[in-house]
């Protein structure tokens, strides 16, 4: 069982490492954000294997952290907006009117 | 560690490496490099260094990370990187970067075996402290000073943070994330993760004792979550100086400067602490340590204050 | 015996769809089936896996810790997702360089 959940696990690793091949090509930021996602769920998933494989309940924590920042990089490219429709000019974007919370 | 393990884990590390190195594309470094933060700690764990392997997720993942797209995000444009480096230059690199990769190798190969270590030493103390993680342990009773050396070094970072920003802004807001509102599904996100990551952050906070965790790694989780409030645009961005932040960014060096000014009254020498006091001491230290390390870090990833209207 | 058993299913599954989700992230033609390869296929893989080491887990405690790990991954995915998409869209597929 142990070899077995250790062999998983390498298998799990080699398979994000293999996601980097988008990061490299993928044209658009989307795609290389995609990448960084597999590594972080990946991640967690090898984690999970080896805390059982070798009795290890620390890496469940290390699993869950990777879990809960798993997203955090998406949601900061995903508020990056340089929209499509920039001004001509290349000006960057204006400032929010948004009220960022109680001032 | 099984050797098809280890070559699993550095594989992706490696592979990470070569793209940040061999990429044309900014992007496709900035996000390599982001990729390489989280499989470093993959190879935290085939290290079998847990502790390590915890911080190592929460600041790539957390702050490394989020502080590369936020760059990627200030871009707004192609960023030309100066002219390509002629070839006698970057020959002259490369053999340069040849040279330290077959010293460190040769440094590798070279350490005694099996290698000497004061781990017992370090074991043995354990229990008159009441802590049982001997990494804990070394943070913060053997090598008390050097933790109070990391948070100074944090502030001065926080203090280059102000200055990079314009004179009319100073101590003012960070530069607020770009236009567009967050989607529904952030909201969502910051709303289900920032209650659940907090506790999680406070039980990693208190694990830290006795198994691998502590003050670091939860500091570096609340931050991350603050950030993906302010991303949310459910929570401020704190101002870059003064007020609460100054409060929140003083209150850690100064507890930790107060405690070893006791210890010195008491025992004569600076953050020795007498033996019934020093458990509470430990944690009330680790508490105020771990406010500054928050807002520190969130300083730090939300970048330079930006004028304000009006100002 | 049986526990054993369903770990090894499970987890091999898991491990099966990983597989499928990074192969569809690499051979798809377009960036949202990409997306649809890796938010979905690659979060039941976990979902499995994670499902599978639960007959070995410790405690109960330790169980509903790996359950927990996957629920947040399905969050976080789910949300990826949605906001790749979203992003995506709004740049009408611009390519950066």
């Amino acid at each position: 069982m142990t070899g077995f959940l250790v062999a998983m696990a390498a298998f799990v690793a080699a398979t994000a490492g293999l996601g980097l091949l988008r990061l490299l090509r993928g044209p658009s930021a989307v795609d290389r954000m995609m990448a960084v996602q597999l590594a972080g769920t990946a991640g967690a998933g090898v984690c999970l294997l080896l805390s059982v494989a070798q009795a290890s309940p620390a890496l469940v924590d290390v699993a869950l952290t990777l879990a809960v920042l798993a997203a955090l990089g998406t949601a900061a490219m995903s508020r990056s907006g340089h929209p499509a429709r920039i001004d001509a000019a290349g000006a960057p974007p204006a400032a929010p009117r948004e009220p960022m919370g109680k001032r | 560690m099984n050797e098809l393990l280890a070559l699993a884990l550095a594989f992706p590390l490696v592979l990470g490496a070569l793209v940040v190195v061999l990429t044309t594309s900014t992007r496709a470094a900035l996000f390599g490099f982001f990729a390489f933060g989280l499989f470093l700690a993959l190879a935290w764990v085939a290290l079998e260094a847990v502790d390590v392997a915890l911080t190592e997720a929460a600041i790539g993942g957390g702050a490394t990370g989020l502080l590369l797209l936020r760059l990627n995000a200030r871009l707004h444009r192609k960023v030309s990187l100066g002219e390509p480096a002629g070839p006698r230059l970057r020959i002259l690199a490369g053999l340069l970067a040849a040279l330290v990769a077959l010293a460190l190798g040769g440094l590798l190969l070279a350490l005694p075996e099996p290698a000497p270590s004061l781990a017992a030493a370090v074991v043995e103390p354990l229990p008159a402290l009441g802590i049982g993680n001997p990494v804990t342990a070394v943070l913060i009773a053997y090598r008390a000073l050097d933790t109070l050396l990391e948070i100074a070094v944090l502030l001065i970072a926080v203090v280059g943070i102000r200055v990079l920003g314009a004179d009319r802004g100073w101590g003012g807001r960070p530069v607020p994330w770009p236009t567009a509102g967050p989607s529904p599904a952030l909201v969502f996100l910051a709303r289900l993760l920032v209650p659940a990551g907090l506790v999680f952050a406070i039980y990693l906070f208190w694990v830290g004792a006795d198994a691998p965790g502590g003050k670091f790694q939860a500091s570096t989780l609340v931050a991350a979550l603050w950030l993906l409030a302010i991303m949310a645009g459910l929570a401020p961005a704190p101002r870059t100086g003064g007020g609460w932040t100054g409060i929140a960014l003083a209150i850690g060096p100064l507890a930790f400067i107060a405690a070893g000014a006791v210890g010195l009254a008491a025992t004569g020498s600076f953050l020795a602490w007498p033996e019934p006091v020093a458990k509470p001491m430990i944690v009330a230290v680790e508490l105020a340590l771990a406010a500054s390390v928050v807002v520190a870090l969130v300083v730090l990833v939300a970048g330079p204050p930006e004028p304000e209207a009006g100002r | 015996m049986i526990a054993d058993l369903l770990t090894l299913a499970l987890v091999l599954a898991g491990a099966t769809f990983f597989l499928a989700g990074t192969v569809g992230l690499l051979r798809f033609g377009d960036p949202l089936s990409r997306l649809h390869a890796l938010t979905k296929a690659d979060s039941l893989g976990l979902g499995l896996i994670a499902l599978g080491l639960m007959p070995q887990a410790d405690s109960l405690w330790m169980a509903l810790k790996l359950l927990l790990v996957w629920l947040l991954v399905v969050a976080g995915s789910t949300a990826a997702g949605q906001m790749l998409a979203r992003f995506h869209l709004r740049r009408e597929g611009a390519a950066d360089e």
